[in-house]
């Protein structure tokens, strides 16, 4: 950490930077009571990332003078009102910036007015300077899921669906293959025999999908640290256990691991799954996996032209960890410094530095948990290996790695390096594209 | 009378400053003559987001080569920035940049107990260590509307810290809430500048003419050589230096009113630098008085005749022709003010009908005071009225509406995000990022091919038309663009 608390070249954005988990949610709008300004800041981090009501077309109080020295709540009551009349959608949920939490507008009693109606509107606070978007989006999930899906218990008994689950994991547009990771997870899930509400992305049932939660009977938690709170809170208000992957299970090894865990889990919880057959589906998948890794080891092994045998990833706990763990262990290049720019709450970060060094009993991976990513290439321009080194992280890395004459992927935002639509990185055909996506980068250097 | 005080720390905001507005409906001749009874501005009771003054800000001073930014706010209010640093990659090259910098930009990250106990040690301490780590230039301290609202005394902690440090600490301040118009921003930028780094001419050169605009190419350059004069593009590219004796230039031009309005008038009143009296060379027959008041201010007006009569020989006869393929298409124009009247003003030379503007404000008058340089008056005068003329204030909503009802041939766009309704809406779209693209005679040979390609493919939108995800109701697309203005129905 800078001694002053500072960040350079962020990577992730403030509170209501998780008006992006509102725009994954198909035909959800947020309304940003806030300053003019929120709106265009988080859109332009996430970059293409509007959605059916994000960006340009989310309402907003547009905080002025005004509204800061007499508070913003009729502004914001006008502002629900027309929202009806001109956009058509499912779920509102409101978000507050700094100027409304300083000047404390209080933004549930005008909310709940809209509620009484029978409107299905939520709010959550998330001032910019309370927590991140990594911690807000669990904010906004149990907001959601407190003032909204608490209205359909009476037709989603807890826990009444066998082999349904909730699943947790990728956090919407901040992951950037959050949608091909969730359709992934949601295909392997079936895979065993569960159907997953995986909640956010055209996979998702909209907010069908979010009134049956409660059914479910249990939950999977994919995620180092964040998504965390979600996981606790439905344990608590429906007694859905859970069991947690600590990070993104990419590669055959992980998912794997990944799978199995779920299915004893599944089986212990009581739902109706056939061992056998769930494990003929990974049997499976993890042959057509070795089939191509197999096909390739020659090219790994052999191209005599220089492929990169190391790497630093610039990136969020679950990534660097599960990337680490992949590149070792299935592709061959070794894993050096790493870096998690996340802001992980410390009270992680000893369980992340155990995840991380479970990777290999012969390599020690030094690990920096480090906010400040303008420090963590500070570290990492001070540091050499030999061979030829490749670093994964945001377009910012791109220039770093321009400067240290290493290969580069952009696999992290902001990025405008890079397009990314339904690619995932998660479950066995997400590690083919991860070494599909460095060799492509690396064979492009040549001619 | 004017507004103009460098011994202050802020800016005069645009609407008191200028008058601007940011709701209007009507015409474009109306709104000019609504200029001398003074205008009033109307609320909306719906709106969408915005933007803000701070990015205006941002990009004013991130692009500066040796500077370094600081956002001081919560993390959030930085968090488009590195937009602009990708800018920077991207158009360094059109400078002739040989050897490119990397882009400094810093938030000072306020939590929540700094909201309660103030950010001012925080901000001393991060220009600090922002100064350690980057040896910049000048560092540029842009605040939030957290920073504004929990009252941190940013001009003293920016004014001690430059003691230290012995290079300019430049407190800017573009709170987001504070004004309408966010282009107040790019005047809170040139403010501090002109407070911090700018200095008294130490002599005056006719070498050099002050050029303020973004990051567009560089066609000044060969515009200005007959005249034995280099731009001096100020601030995206520019350096500390560079801005310091922008006092000693010639002229000053710029590339978009509302973007230099301020900064222009800065460096007419205060250092003695002469804007030239002609809004921005946008159609032919203001180019023609660009460069006539550019050669009147240089004093070399034979030589700004001579560039007149060759550039018209070479591109009328080409215009010409794009004029007979253009001739009677129906173009609609949405942007940022001056630049959307200047967009107008090539659709009038290009023989297109403009059906409609929707402009995100208006500025009655620029900061200089002249009428000269209003361009809006100057279309409405060369080519005629503009029916349809909307201040949206980038109302997503009203656009929509009125796109959906004007059915143009054509949408242009000036601004991200608003070209997508157009192509929703099956018409061709085009939004064009180098603001000097159709600038001078050539521009509009440049814009009209543009133009014709744009109007010619329009494969891509028709097929999107039939696929558009729509979230507006219908009962939306039945009311006027404008009933959620103050005197609408729905207010």
């Amino acid at each position: 950490m800078s001694r002053s608390g500072l960040i350079e070249q962020e990577r992730f954005t403030c509170a209501i930077g998780a008006l992006q988990t509102v725009v994954a949610i198909p035909r959800a709008v947020p309304i940003l009571h806030s300053g003019p300004g929120c709106g265009e800041m988080i859109a332009g981090f996430f970059e293409r990332s509007t959605g059916y009501a994000g960006g340009c077309t989310s309402p907003c109080t547009n905080f002025t003078e005004k509204e800061v020295v007499f508070g913003g709540i009729n502004r914001l009551r006008d502002i629900i009102k027309n929202t009806y009349k001109v956009l058509d959608t499912d779920l509102q949920v409101v978000l507050t910036g700094c100027t409304a939490g300083i000047v404390g507008d209080d933004v549930d009693s005008v909310v709940s007015e809209f509620a009484e109606e029978g409107k299905p509107i939520v709010s959550v606070e998330t001032a910019g300077f309370k927590a991140t978007n990594f911690e807000a989006h669990s904010l906004v999930v149990n907001a959601i899921i407190d003032q909204y899906v608490s209205g359909f218990e009476e037709e989603n008994k807890p826990k009444s669906q066998k082999n349904t689950v909730n699943l947790i994991a990728s956090i919407p547009y901040q992951d950037p293959f959050w949608k091909g990771n969730l359709a992934e997870y949601k295909r392997l899930l079936a895979g065993i025999g569960l159907k997953a509400n995986v909640l956010f992305g055209p996979q998702s049932g909209g907010v069908k999908e979010w009134q049956s939660i409660p059914t479910a009977l249990f939950n999977i938690l994919v995620s180092p640290w964040y998504g965390k709170p979600i996981a606790d809170h439905l344990k608590s208000k429906y007694g859905q256990e859970y069991t947690w992957f600590h990070h993104i299970p990419i590669g055959a090894n992980q998912t794997e691991a990944f799978l199995n865990q779920v299915v004893e889990f599944a089986i212990e919880q009581g739902a109706d799954i056939d061992k056998e057959a769930a494990q003929e589906f990974i049997r499976h998948e993890s042959n057509a996996y070795y089939e191509e890794i197999d096909n390739l080891a020659t090219f790994l092994l052999e191209f005599r032209y220089g492929l990169p045998n190391h790497a630093h990833i610039l990136h969020d706990a679950g990534y660097v960890v599960a990337l680490s763990k992949f590149l070792l262990h299935e592709v061959g290049i070794v894993p050096k410094e790493q870096f998690i720019t996340d802001a992980t709450p410390e009270k992680f970060h000893e369980a992340i530095r155990a995840d991380l060094k479970s990777t290999s009993d012969k390599k020690e991976i030094p690990l920096y948990f480090e906010p400040d990513a303008g420090k963590a290439q500070e570290i990492l321009r001070g540091i050499h290996h030999n061979g030829r080194g490749l670093i994964i992280g945001s377009g910012w890395d791109k220039e770093l790695a321009n400067e240290k004459g290493y290969d580069f992927l952009s696999a992290a935002i902001p990025s405008p390096y890079r397009l990314v639509m339904t690619t995932n990185y998660a479950g066995f055909t997400g590690g083919l594209r991860v070494i599909e996506d460095i060799y492509q980068m690396v064979l492009s250097t040549y001619a | 009378m004017s507004k103009i005080n460098l011994s202050l720390p802020e800016v005069q905001i645009r609407e008191i400053r200028i008058n601007s507005i940011t709701g209007y409906q009507g015409d474009a001749e109306e709104l000019v003559e609504a200029r001398e009874l003074g205008l009033k501005d109307k609320e909306r009771s719906f709106s969408q987001c915005l933007g803000c003054a701070t990015s205006k800000a941002a990009c004013m001073t991130v692009l500066i080569q040796d500077g370094a930014v600081i956002s001081h706010g919560p993390v959030g209010c930085a968090s488009c920035l590195h937009e602009f640093a990708f800018t920077y990659r991207v158009n360094y090259p059109l400078r002739g940049i040989e050897r490119p910098t990397p882009r400094r930009i810093f938030s000072t990250n306020l939590k929540e107990k700094d909201t309660v106990y103030g950010g001012n040690i925080k901000l001393a301490n991060t220009i600090r260590e922002v100064y350690e780590r980057t040896k910049a230039n000048a560092i540029f301290v842009l605040t939030t509307c957290a920073a504004g609202i929990i009252g941190d005394d940013v001009e003293s902690v920016c004014n001690e810290a430059e003691e230290e440090l012995g290079i300019p600490v430049v407190a800017i301040f573009c709170e987001g809430f504070r004004s309408k118009v966010w282009t107040t921003g790019f005047d809170a930028a040139y403010h501090g500048i002109a407070r911090k780094l700018i200095q008294k001419p130490r002599a005056r050169r006719d070498d050099m003419i002050n050029v303020i605009n973004f990051w567009g190419s560089d066609v000044f350059a060969e515009w200005f050589a007959p005249f034995g004069a280099k731009p001096n593009y100020i601030t995206p590219f520019s350096t500390v230096n560079g801005l310091k004796y922008a006092s000693e230039a010639a002229a000053t031009v710029q590339a978009c009113s509302t973007l230099g309005s301020y900064l222009g008038a800065v460096l007419e009143q205060d250092f003695g630098v002469p804007e030239i009296p002609a809004a921005p060379p946008y159609g032919i027959a203001q180019t023609d008085r660009w460069f006539r008041a550019l050669g009147k201010i240089l004093g070399k007006e034979e030589i700004a005749e001579k560039i007149i009569a060759e550039k018209k020989k070479e591109y009328l006869p080409k215009i010409e022709a794009l004029r007979e393929k253009l001739a009677g298409k129906k173009a609609y124009v949405t942007a940022g003010a001056a630049h959307g009247h200047a967009l107008l003003d090539v659709l009038g030379e290009l023989g297109m009908k403009a059906v409609g503007a929707a402009i995100f404000h208006h500025d009655p008058i620029y900061d200089s005071g002249r009428e000269e340089n209003d361009q809006l008056a100057q279309r409405v005068a060369d080519y005629g009225n503009v029916f349809n003329y909307n201040v949206c204030n980038k109302q997503e909503f009203e656009l929509v509406n009125a796109l959906n009802r004007i059915r143009p041939d054509v949408l242009l766009a000036r601004h991200g995000g608003m070209t997508l309704w157009g192509a929703k809406l099956g018409i061709p779209s085009l939004l064009i990022g180098d603001e000097h693209y159709s600038m001078g005679y050539e521009g509009l040979v440049n814009y009209g091919e543009r133009l014709l390609e744009v109007i010619e493919n329009d494969e891509f939108v028709k097929n999107l038309e039939k696929h558009a995800i729509n979230p507006y109701t219908k009962w939306w697309f039945e009311q006027p663009p404008y009933y959620f203005l103050k005197g609408g129905a729905g207010k």
